[in-house]
């Protein structure tokens, strides 16, 4: 069989077309799996049932109504950067995806230092709220939009430094090379499992899923968006599809993020038992990634349905006073272990 | 087509002109002004808040009521007293019945009748299922403004129970309209106790599901303990009742302080009070005054004493001259009336003391100092309902 060759702009549009069809998919499985239906149970109602069967439906559905709406300026707000901010959002979200391997040759594109480049684009996002924010000439948005950018760049640092100890272990600031790390690795001579980090740095896995969980702006950290104050912050003012927008950009972000989760601590696309580099993970790795990424997310979820939100210093407090000081210790623990093993 | 009176005329102008003073204000003060409401989540109805703010921080609040006005008090001296009862159904939306019952018995204690045993214990009994139905929703309300989605659906959930019951007793959820002068429309429905005393075991079972939720979970304490302290004094200066006064430590409760021949003091129950005076001592003294009435009902129940369920009153109901005033422990604080009869089939004036209209007067002072989010929680903590405020 002769391999397919595709010039380099054939192979770009492909990669991008895929990732842009990824961020609305993984944002309606997301939305629907646990926004719509966990939660509903686990608030002992069924959430919506009509639309299709179970209510798979109802995102579209919804999705459909946003397009129609009518697409609303405030009088006062700064119209082109009104406008730009929710895709400005979705931008971040897009180049998150760009570096989840799925698969030993499914990635969009390998670079050497990916976990670093994808921790630098998730924090574009607080530019689109920031804009959001402003633009709308809104207290209520100012105010969220200014909560949002304390809040993002305090977590920005749990975020980095819970990652650090997987570098460390791995070796390695390559996604694919942290998955193979850990499909290859072994446990104290114990290998069957692999070395999947989130034993070893759980810690690390416990600090990333609360930053994530900030970054995210999701209960209990949602004081950007509180509804019952601020009334959705830098979002009150959006209607039809720049809202949906959001929306996208919100939980396409959660479902990259629990990608990312998932590849650094959880072994990734790789299956325990078959070698990571065989062509068959082609096509189990993504299926063996989805699984662990919807795992994730359910944390991530389960803990947005669970908690009421702390307040705006509490929150502060709690990245600089706790998370910071937790993952720096475990930095250091896991330089020494590298070192003594 | 009545003419409108020159007072009425600058009565308009004022109110327009105090409307006008806020906008203005709201535009062109030095520093930030936040308008909060009529049309705000967190204050789950039409009450509106202008804060200046430094920052996140709270100088100094207002509130604005009277969004909601429906003039209850001008629409009973135009019905009769049956058809009065339909209407302060209305006032507390959420606990109905009891709205019912302190106009009732002032009615009653114009014409110096006096309903039979049963009547009033049963009387007692929907009180406290309107007090189950009123201040349940409170507990799942509070966590919901915290940010806590779940325990919103679990209270409503849960309250169907108790609504239910109501509903199979007097034919209505929401507004019963059962009370009548001289006793009750109707007796109860057969079953209808050994039922109740099973919902009752579930909003027990509601009040631990809540406790182990809301009251252990360490950001519900972060940020409802000392979040808007309010001493008893300073309580008790501004005219709060109810709860919210309990919870600054004040041991007042008209159900226990004040017979008005409701059945309470037939059973054996406790006031609970908690010193803190701050958001959590509100939400903490209600759910033990939930649990607390879930006892009340049962030792009810068990007791109730035999007999009809309506004295003799006439036909039709004209109330002689004089003038009467009864409150009661309702959910949200003592609600009174004051009926001033004339001998006619209604009241010349009504005047209706809500409790939500006081309790919510002490905000510009509790609100001194705290930060935006603080807003919402002394807000729900407070608990009122605007139909309550606005009449």
């Amino acid at each position: 069989m002769t391999a397919i060759v595709l010039s380099y702009w054939q192979q770009t549009g492909i990669k991008v077309g895929l990732t842009l069809l990824l961020i609305p998919v993984g944002a309606l499985i997301l939305g629907w799996t646990f926004l719509l239906k966990m939660m509903s149970h686990m608030q002992s109602r069924l959430g919506p049932m009509d639309a299709g069967p179970h209510g798979v439906l109802q995102l579209v559905a919804d999705g459909v109504k946003f397009i129609q709406k009518e697409d609303i300026f405030p009088d006062r707000a700064d119209r082109r950067v009104f406008a730009l901010a929710p895709f400005v959002i979705l931008m971040s979200t897009f180049l998150l995806y760009l570096v989840v391997p799925v698969g030993p040759d499914l990635v969009a594109e390998d670079f050497s230092t990916g976990i670093f480049f994808a921790l630098a684009v998730s924090s574009l996002s607080v530019i689109g709220i920031l804009m959001a924010g402003w633009a709308s000439a809104n207290k209520y948005s100012l105010m969220g939009g200014v909560r949002a950018a304390g809040q993002l760049i305090a977590y920005e640092l749990p975020l980095v430094l819970a990652v650090v100890g997987v570098v460390i272990q791995a070796q390695s600031l390559n996604l694919s090379d942290i998955v193979r790390a850990q499909a290859n690795g072994e446990i104290f001579g114990i290998s069957f499992l692999g070395n999947p980090f989130v034993i070893t740095q759980i810690v690390g896995f416990l600090v990333f899923l609360a930053a994530v969980q900030a970054e995210l702006t999701q209960t209990p950290f949602d004081m950007p968006v509180a509804e019952s104050e601020i009334v959705g912050g830098y979002q009150v003012e959006y209607t039809g599809f720049r809202f949906l927008a959001f929306f996208m950009g919100e939980f396409g972000t959660a479902f990259a993020f629990a990608g990312i989760a998932a590849t650094l601590f959880l072994g990734g696309w790789a299956v325990p038992g078959v070698d990571p580099d065989s062509n068959v993970m082609n096509v189990l790795g993504p299926i063996a990634l989805f699984v662990k990424v919807m795992f994730v997310s359910f944390l991530i979820f389960w803990f947005r349905f669970t908690y009421p939100r702390f307040r705006e210093d509490q929150l502060q407090k709690f990245a600089w006073t706790i998370l910071i000081p937790i993952s720096l210790v475990n930095i250091l623990v896991t330089m020494v272990l590298k070192v003594a093993f | 087509m009545t003419a409108i009176t020159d007072r009425q005329k600058l009565a308009y102008a004022n109110a327009q002109a105090a409307d006008g003073r806020v906008n203005v204000e709201i535009e062109t003060d030095e520093g930030m002004t936040l308008n909060m409401g009529p049309q705000h989540p967190a204050t789950h109805g039409t009450l509106r808040i202008v804060a200046k703010l430094d920052g996140e921080q709270v100088i100094s609040c207002e509130p604005i009521m009277g969004y909601m006005h429906r003039g209850y008090e001008k629409l009973v001296e135009v019905r009769t007293y049956p058809q009065i009862n339909t209407l302060v159904n209305r006032i507390d939306w959420l606990g109905s019945f009891a709205n019912e019952v302190p106009f009732i018995l002032a009615s009653e204690k114009l014409m110096d009748i006096e309903a039979p045993p049963r009547a009033q214990w049963i009387r007692t009994v929907l009180f406290e299922m309107s007090r189950l139905a009123n201040v349940s929703l409170f507990l799942g309300d509070m966590a919901l403004q915290l940010g806590a989605l779940t325990p919103a659906f679990f209270a409503f959930r849960d309250r169907e129970h108790v609504l239910n019951q109501i509903e199979a007793a007097t034919g209505g959820r929401f507004h019963p309209n059962f009370d009548r002068i001289g006793g009750l429309k109707d007796d109860l429905p057969k079953g209808w106790i050994a039922d109740t005393k099973k919902a009752m075991q579930k909003m027990r079972t509601f009040c631990d599901e809540i406790e182990d939720l809301i009251m252990g979970n360490e950001i519900f304490e972060a940020r409802c303990r000392g979040v808007g302290v309010i001493p008893g004094e300073i309580a008790q200066l501004y005219g709060m009742t109810g709860s919210n006064l309990r919870a600054s430590g004040v041991d007042w409760d008209l159900r226990r302080d004040q017979p008005v021949g409701l059945a309470w003091n037939e059973v054996d129950w406790k006031v609970w009070t908690h010193p803190d005076g701050d958001s959590f001592a509100r939400y903490w003294v209600r759910l033990q005054e939930t649990r607390e009435a879930t006892k009340i009902i049962d030792q009810l129940l068990d007791g109730l004493p035999a007999g009809p369920v309506m004295a003799k009153v006439p036909r039709i109901i004209k109330v002689p001259a004089g003038e009467a005033w009864v409150s009661t422990e309702n959910p949200l604080g003592e609600m009174g009336y004051y009926v001033v009869s004339k001998g006619d089939l209604g009241p010349f004036r009504v005047k209706i003391r809500s409790a939500s209209f006081n309790n919510i007067h002490i905000v510009p002072w509790v609100m001194r100092g705290v930060y935006v989010p603080d807003v919402i929680t002394i807000l729900a903590s407070l608990y009122f309902i605007l139909g309550d405020i606005d009449r």
